[in-house]
């Protein structure tokens, strides 16, 4: 089957000049080990969201075991007309503890897209760097040889279409292919806006059992380059090294995130209450942990859209999206989720920086405090330098 | 009703017989290779000791660490033979994927994937393959397999295909024994399908002692129905207890926690319980223990029991003492510490011998112990005081001051007063609380279901009554019924304001026979 090709270009060719040239790092097989970390690491940053990548994970164990590798490489490395798969597991993530991950579902809309574009892809990205989809490209990598770019769309993880880093420089929205793991398979050719691709997608997720494999709308390397947040799978992986190493020699688990990240600690304390509800189809709610130690005799209060989004102390915002805001367990730094923080855990908070490109009007139209519903205007905790 | 609490740990087999809030006897003896045959012997002493007051028991409730311990150890487990129903999803992670190698080769009996499953909603994934099942059946029946697990995708929510496979399974080969998932586990299909198959591959051990210990109980002349103790501190028949031995794995721990909070009328507090190889440290709320935060690994396999969050260090009465290089632990006499111990006439240096030179306690022959030297002594003492207090310390939650209970044989090596608790309380009985634990254990009913397009007050109050009749039907007095867990969690994503309700109720043992116990 040939389509009409519909290949996305760049809206703004000035913005190939913006950035310095810099040397691209060679490419670089993954090790099991290196996996490992990122799954942890992925877990740390997909601050609350983006489901546990444990099930992914054991994928890549088996694909490993049975001789497949995955390559990474530079985004920098890429050629301007290289064409890069996007890609994501969309859904509930309690969806997934069921039915659980599946490589050769992954792969399943990267081959449709791959016909309806009459083209195959170089390499393949994840649409987010946070949680289970940290992961899920190199499934689809370990089984199709395409190497993965070392890169995202969002740097963390966000609930929706339209936050993402190439959503906010305006590039185009389609085409999107969605698989179910039977054999139906949607392509979404054209529409108006991130914000009714999402609409149009979620709902045909939802129907398929709230769980599809995604490809969003390709991406040139050029496109990669100028508009994804980069190296973000080396700095996931290097937070879970850190994360790991610190396990084993009996060190802080805590300040290995914050020293790898250059996060700040904004409370310690103990979950006191937990109110979830389900509106508009996320799930939404607040946290609220009362101070430990140095926190003793403070409250702090959690908010969050299937993500971590703000965070008051005795009543004050002190922390919001852009910024990351993540959930540790005190004691062995592994993430804690939105959909499991429960009461008696005993948690750090920490803000770890946000990808430069939100901070901007439009990125903060997308992603700031207004687009999760809260009158704040957006101030980070790592403004003003730091103390 | 007058009940006895027998515990079989890995050092002694404890017997009590209680009647209300009254402990009327106790006794203490050494847990032996066979187990059953230690029961007897505990009962026979017990009867002994109460004399006529054993007359008009109405049920022997049994706590035992046999099951988990042959998980932990790899002994006395049969093959099994998972069956999934899944198809096409979960093709890709097999059962069995993230066990320890040792264990997933001594109980593999082969791993069937067939189409089927369920949606979220209830709606099917795909027609169940009850062709393949059947296939799967001839299969486990050549190669001599009897004890199948049957997991299939979203069964806490409809059971409907693991029955229908269970019933194929048995059509096909009637020795089969079968435990489905659903009566088992939560949501999470790997964690629940790892704890079915645990269970399957327990059938025979499970079969075998539940057996043994309704003839150790006949033998004893003591006319009552036996119950076995499980994790959450309530009971299960024993009809029942056989078809799931998993639920006792931390049956343990959770006994001594309720005899503490019993014996002392304590339901806040932080529990200490010495034994003769571990000290465990819990945290009681309510009377109960609470519970760990996530996944629980038991003998290297992930699972999402509810247990009790203890933390363990390698301190207990028997524990071995050196003094060059000072050393105390982590190695334990165990179950030999009566035989081995300076005080018993043994050569191994203990902590219940430092014990008694310290004058902390009086077991044994005191003048064997005479001649050690005072500063080891002192050492020793300093040594556990302060891994104890670091233990308890950091699992207490808050910073106020709580009272300690101390239970369990070594007990004695508790220290008087410790930073940040208000009392260190040592009651009498002490040293049998996780069998005066089994003596008062409940009956529990549980649900854990996606509910639709109701409001919160009326799903959850829809969530209570199921639990509430699963409690009463597993035999529970209605009166005495009370929540002890409520959460209701909405589903991100999911259509029609879909919202997973998990609801557990408890209550006494009613006087009637119960019909059964569920857990959700």
């Amino acid at each position: 089957m040939t389509t009409e090709m519909h290949l996305p270009g760049p809206l703004d060719t000035e913005i190939a000049s913006r950035r310095p040239a810099v040397e691209p790092r060679p490419p670089r097989e993954l090790t099991l080990d290196d996996i490992e970390a990122l799954a942890l690491g992925a877990w740390i940053l997909g601050t609350g969201g983006g489901g546990d990548p444990y099930n992914k994970l054991l994928n890549m164990r088996e694909l490993y075991r049975q001789g497949r590798s995955v390559t990474l490489i530079d985004p920098l490395s890429l050629s301007d007309d290289a064409l890069v798969a996007v890609l994501s597991n969309m859904g509930a993530p309690l969806v997934g503890q069921e039915r659980l991950a599946d490589a050769a579902f992954a792969v399943k809309p990267v081959r449709t897209m791959e016909r309806y574009l009459g083209r195959a892809f170089d390499a393949v990205m994840s649409l987010e760097i946070g949680g289970g989809n940290g992961v899920h490209p190199l499934m689809v990598a370990a089984l199709t040889g395409y190497p993965v770019v070392d890169a995202d769309t969002m740097g963390r993880a966000y609930p929706e279409a339209q936050m993402t880093s190439v959503a906010v420089a305006n590039l185009r929205c389609y085409p999107l292919t969605l698989a179910d793991i039977r054999d139906n398979e949607v392509i979404i050719p054209r529409a108006e806006s991130w914000r009714w691709m999402e609409r149009i997608s979620r709902k045909v997720c939802t129907e398929v059992g709230s769980i599809a494999a995604t490809c969003k709308a390709p991406r040139t390397g050029r496109e990669v380059k100028d508009h994804a947040i980069l190296h973000t799978t080396t700095k996931a992986i290097d937070l879970g090294r850190a994360v790991m190493e610190a396990r084993v020699r009996h060190r802080d688990p805590v300040q290995a995130i914050l020293g790898a990240c250059d996060g700040l600690t904004l409370f310690t304390g103990k979950v006191i209450d937990v109110d979830r509800r389900a509106t508009e189809g996320f799930l939404r709610g607040q946290a609220r942990i009362e101070g430990l130690d140095r926190d003793a005799g403070s409250l702090f209060t959690v908010h969050f859209q299937n993500e971590f989004s703000v965070g008051y102390r005795d009543g004050e915002p002190v922390v919001m999206t852009p910024d990351l805001i993540c959930v540790v367990d005190s004691v062995s730094g592994d993430g804690i989720g939105t959909d499991v923080i429960r009461y008696g855990q005993r948690v750090t908070v920490l803000a770890l920086p946000g990808p430069e490109v939100f901070m901007s009007e439009r990125g903060l139209e997308a992603v700031g405090p207004r687009a999760f519903g809260f009158d704040l205007d957006f101030r980070s905790v790592f403004e003003g330098g730091r103390s | 009703m007058k009940r006895i609490g027998v515990d079989v740990g890995g050092t002694n087999t404890d017997a009590v017989l209680v009647d209300g809030a009254d402990v009327l006897g106790a006794v203490k003896t050494a847990t032996t290779e066979d187990v059953t045959s230690g029961v007897r012997t505990a009962l026979r002493e017990l009867a002994a000791q109460v004399g006529d007051a054993i007359t008009g028991v109405g049920a022997v409730m049994i706590g035992t660490t046999h099951f988990v311990n042959a998980v932990v150890q790899r002994r006395h487990l049969n093959r099994a033979a998972a069956l999934r129903i899944c198809l096409p999803s979960c093709a890709s992670l097999p059962p069995m994927v993230d066990w320890p190698q040792d264990l997933a080769a001594l109980v593999d009996g082969g791993k069937y994937l067939v189409q089927g499953g369920h949606e979220y909603d209830g709606r099917p994934l795909m027609p169940l393959d009850e062709v393949a099942v059947a296939e799967a059946a001839r299969q486990m029946r050549t190669d001599g397999v009897r004890s199948a697990a049957v997991t299939s995708v979203f069964s806490p929510l409809t059971a409907e295909f693991e029955e229908r496979a269970a019933g194929i399974l048995r059509a096909e080969h009637p020795d089969i024994q079968v435990t489905l998932s659903s009566t088992l586990g939560r949501i999470g299909l790997l964690e629940r399908e790892n704890v079915t198959i645990l269970n399957a591959c327990l059938a025979d051990l499970a079969n075998r002692t539940v057996k043994a210990f309704e003839e150790a109980i006949a033998e004893s002349g003591i006319d009552a129905p036996l119950y076995i103790t499980q994790n959450d501190g309530t009971v299960a028949s024993a009809a029942i207890a056989r078809e799931q031995p998993v639920f006792s794995f931390a049956s343990g721990p959770t006994n001594s926690m309720r005899g503490a909070a019993f014996l002392s009328g304590i339901d806040d507090a932080m529990v200490l319980d010495v034994g003769g190889t571990t000290s465990d440290v819990g945290c009681l709320r309510a009377g109960f223990p609470r519970e760990a935060n996530n996944v629980v690994q038991v003998g290297g396999v992930r699972t999402l029991f509810r247990m009790p969050d203890l933390m363990s260090i390698g301190l207990g009465g028997g524990t071995i003492v050196q003094a060059e290089p000072f050393t105390v632990g982590p190695v334990s006499v165990g179950h030999r510490l009566t035989q081995d111990a300076l005080v018993f006439g043994g050569d191994t240096l203990t902590l219940t011998d430092i014990a008694v030179a310290a004058g902390l306690a009086d077991i044994g022959d005191r003048s064997r112990v005479a001649t050690l030297s005072g500063s080891l002594v002192n050492r020793t003492v300093m040594d556990i005081h302060r891994r104890l207090f670091e233990t308890v310390d950091r699992m207490k939650t808050d910073a106020s001051e709580v009272p300690l209970l101390a239970v369990g044989g070594g007990a004695m090596l508790a220290p008087e007063r410790m930073d940040g608790i208000s009392e260190v309380v040592r009651v009498e009985h002490h040293a049998v609380a996780n069998a005066v634990g089994a003596a008062i254990a409940q009956v529990s009913g549980e649900v854990d279901h996606v509910f639709r397009d109701m409001d919160r007050d009326e799903l959850l109050r829809v969530a209570e009554d199921m639990a509430r009749a699963k409690a009463v039907s597993a035999g529970a007095d209605p009166s005495t019924l009370k929540v002890v867990d409520m959460e209701d969690l909405p589903l991100a994503y999911l259509p029609g304001r879909s919202v997973r309700a998990r609801v557990r109720v408890v209550g006494d043992i009613g006087e009637t026979q119960p019909g059964g116990i569920t857990h959700g």
